[in-house]
């Protein structure tokens, strides 16, 4: 019986303390706040929850954390107004360039995606 | 870093008087300034400022949404046409 926390499937082989970094906004730091508070032992195995624990844990995400669906759409409205005012994050955004000055002679992969090749570039001539 | 909070935002003092004086006046026109480096306060929201590029004016349109901005922001400073490849 797998245990669901706010729609996602934990892993039942883990860590209470890692297996909620599965769900999206929470990292190892939030996971192991929320543990304290619901009285919960860090290194107890996900399958091993009771009822209860499981309970009180959804009950604190559900009351101090922005997490999965909520937080991408903040996200997403965060860099949607960016690009709405027209600033210089918003442009790079729309261009699908890194933001934060980095150089993008070469590399910046992660932004501009795989690499395309041009045909007959030229190489700098003297 | 970010700045530090005890100094409060920077506003070009001269640009808020400005903004001060044609909020007071009740009248709108359009302000010139190379303060890029000036934080968008509240008071300069439905004004349109200026603000040069190194080249030109590029006249920027205050939104609400602007507000905790800077003005360079609005201002790009570097032209892109795309690369020689690139036709069509």
């Amino acid at each position: 019986m797998a245990i669901r926390i706010v729609g996602v499937d934990l892993p039942q082989n883990k860590r209470g303390e890692v297996g909620l970094t599965y769900i999206y906004g929470i990292g190892r730091n939030s996971s192991k706040q929320i543990l304290n508070e619901a009285g919960v032992d860090l290194d107890t195995k996900v399958k091993d929850w009771t009822d209860d624990q499981a309970a009180k844990i959804r009950e604190i995400i559900g009351a101090k954390f922005k997490v999965e669906g909520d937080l991408r759409s903040e996200v997403q409205l965060n860099i949607k107004r960016l690009m709405d005012i027209g600033c210089y994050r918003g442009v790079r955004h729309r261009l699908g360039l890194p933001l934060r000055g980095q150089s993008t002679k070469n590399n910046a992969r992660t932004r501009k995606g795989k690499k395309k090749t041009v045909a007959n570039k030229k190489k700098a001539t003297k | 870093m970010s700045r530090s909070l005890k100094k409060g935002p920077y506003i070009n003092l001269k640009l808020e008087k400005k903004v001060f004086a044609m909020n007071e006046a009740g009248k709108k026109s359009v302000i010139k300034t190379w303060a890029r480096a000036s934080m968008i306060s509240p008071d300069f929201v439905g004004h349109t400022i200026a603000v040069h590029n190194g080249n030109k004016f590029i006249p920027v349109y205050v939104t609400e949404n602007m507000v905790g901005h800077k003005l360079g922001e609005f201002s790009p400073t570097r032209t892109f046409r795309g690369h020689s490849g690139n036709r069509k």
